[in-house]
């Protein structure tokens, strides 16, 4: 894209049509910038090509193109070769989209997985070992890089050792939520962070829901993980329905209101997301080609320092443990049947000790005092 | 305060669990991470260090509450803590003080002397927890008294653990 084309892109109030018409009537950005407002006028209702006649004046084309360059920001248009192929047959595209690293590739498998931003410890679960899988069938994960959901299947993606892409609802040289900064800087190197907004545009409520119709245009697939009834992630649904893309509900419990998206999704006939390992098996039937392009990833997730292994005791406590807290009463409760199941007649230790060691070698949690969960 | 010492005192803190006050309930809390965050960022750090316990009262159920009388009562609790204060004032007879809660490092390491087990559990706990050297003391003096409570000479695993449970929960140390 030169410095005509991003010029243009930055007229205000003449939209994506209206810049679209005029590069099929000129042909090139510059055709454009230099013509006339007769000619313009043919394209273009009276007052919008004035309009566009004016910022020729305040526009300094030179300096405000080394500005992008100069940020390391790259941006592509639909006059461009390298315009995602997937954005181009959406209803509404963008003109223009700016990226800092890369763009995802055409060729591979694209899946968008989305979800509440004050997401469940189940979502959070979801979304890691869905976000792992993906990245380690190096198949490209696509997200808003929100708190919960979105930036969590995008680090489980990244751990994996594959790539993610993130659409955001602000320049892409403003990382926001700022607490994503670590997912933020590995996307420069493991993928790429995109915008349809101008670099510098701050990050305000009403930018988000337009860049979700990115988010689903720019996969094959989505999965929603977690939705309330009212939510913006319903929003990418319809966006990704209008498009024709597949979409995926991770059914939740009926009570709990965090999945009651979800459960209306699977209810008005969504496919269902019954586990990564069913996931990974529809991919292969419905993108046969797309996935063959991906790259697998292996062994990059199991690194670490060496912890004392599990006892056999440690391990029955483990079985008994949910991903949603429970009183330890409870938990020895459920202990009791297991207990004779297994042949040990009591424990060597009292509850309580072998749970804190769980909880101190990874893999439980004490939630709250005398709560204890799953740690994934 | 001025200038007294947090070590002479005894404080409580009573709390919400978050700024509506139905978190953890997911269905019903609807404070976001950041609102979870700031709420519980008013304790400051070096406060939250000095706070050995940490105790949660959830709701009560209607059917408990109209059979009360069940469980222990405060008087044979009363009974309990007495004993255990006996078993303390025996042991520092001749100090100037009377509770676990003030030993020095000195009387740490022979009043609160681990067995290997204990040891090993102690050294994961400082691993993984990442505790400050306070934070590992305070942690020995709760287990000392939790042992007091049980009649018990040494310091078992047991008193260990339940002190560490006091201690740390997801919300106290972000997810250890």
């Amino acid at each position: 894209m030169d410095k005509y084309l991003y010029w243009l892109a930055n007229v205000d109030g003449i939209g994506a049509a209206g810049r679209e018409r005029l590069i099929e009537a000129f042909g090139t950005g510059a055709a454009v910038y230099g013509a006339g407002e007769k000619h313009l006028e043919m394209v273009l209702e009276k007052g919008k090509a004035s309009k566009l006649l004016e910022t020729r004046g305040t526009w300094d084309l030179d300096r405000e193109y080394e500005r992008l360059r100069e940020k390391h920001i790259s941006c592509v248009c639909t006059a461009d070769k390298e315009y995602p192929e997937r954005l181009r047959h959406i209803p509404d595209h963008p003109f223009c989209i700016y990226y800092k690293g890369q763009m995802p590739q055409t060729e591979k498998l694209a899946v968008a997985v989305v979800g509440a931003r004050e997401c469940s410890d189940y979502g959070r679960f979801i979304a890691t070992e869905l976000g792992k899988e993906l990245g380690e069938a190096g198949i490209q994960v696509i997200s808003g890089m929100a708190r919960g959901i979105d930036g969590v299947s995008q680090l489980a993606a990244l751990n994996a050792g594959g790539e993610s892409y993130a659409i955001l609802g602000n320049g892409v040289d403003i990382c926001y939520p700022k607490d994503n900064r670590p997912i933020y800087d590995r996307m420069l190197v493991q993928g790429g962070i995109l915008s349809i907004y101008a670099p510098g545009t701050a990050p305000k409520p009403q930018l988000f829901p337009p860049r979700n119709r990115i988010v689903s245009g720019l996969a094959d697939v989505l999965v929603v993980v977690e939705a309330r009834q009212k939510s913006g992630t319903l929003i990418t649904v319809d966006m990704a329905l209008e498009q024709g893309r597949e979409v995926y509900a991770v059914p939740g419990r009926i009570t709990d209101r965090l999945s009651d998206g979800c459960n209306k999704l699977v209810k008005d006939g969504a496919l269902v997301f019954l586990s990564p390992k069913d996931f990974m098996e529809g991919l292969r039937q419905s993108f046969p080609d797309k996935l063959a392009c991906c790259i697998p990833n292996r062994d990059k997730a199991n690194e670490g320092h060496a912890m004392p292994p599990i006892t056999p005791e440690e391990a029955v406590v483990l079985e008994t443990l949910d991903l949603y807290p429970q009183p330890i009463e409870r938990i020895r409760e459920q202990l009791q049947f297991k207990l004779t199941e297994r042949g040990f007649r009591t424990f060597s230790n009292n509850l309580l000790t072998i749970l804190m060691h769980l909880c101190l070698k990874g893999v439980a949690k004490q939630n709250s005092p005398g709560w204890f969960s799953l740690h994934i | 305060m001025g200038g007294a010492s947090l070590n002479c005192i005894n404080f409580v803190i009573p709390m919400n669990p978050c700024k509506c006050g139905y978190f953890p309930d997911k269905n019903r809390c609807r404070c976001s991470e950041p609102e979870l965050k700031k709420y519980w960022s008013r304790l400051s750090g070096p406060l939250l260090d000095r706070i050995d316990m940490y105790v949660e009262t959830g709701r009560i159920e209607l059917d408990k509450l109209q059979s009360m009388g069940q469980g222990e009562s405060s008087r044979r609790i009363r009974q309990r803590v007495i004993e255990a204060r006996t078993v303390q004032e025996e042991r520092f007879r001749n100090k100037q003080y009377s509770f676990n809660g003030d030993m020095d490092t000195a009387e740490l390491e022979r009043f609160c002397e681990l067995g290997g087990k204990e040891k090993r559990l102690m050294e994961l706990a400082y691993r993984q927890l990442d505790l400050s050297a306070r934070t590992y003391h305070r942690v020995l003096k709760v287990a000392r008294t939790i042992a007091d409570l049980d009649h018990s000479e040494r310091i078992g695993e047991e008193h260990l653990s339940e002190a560490l449970a006091y201690r740390f929960t997801e919300r106290t140390c972000g997810g250890k």
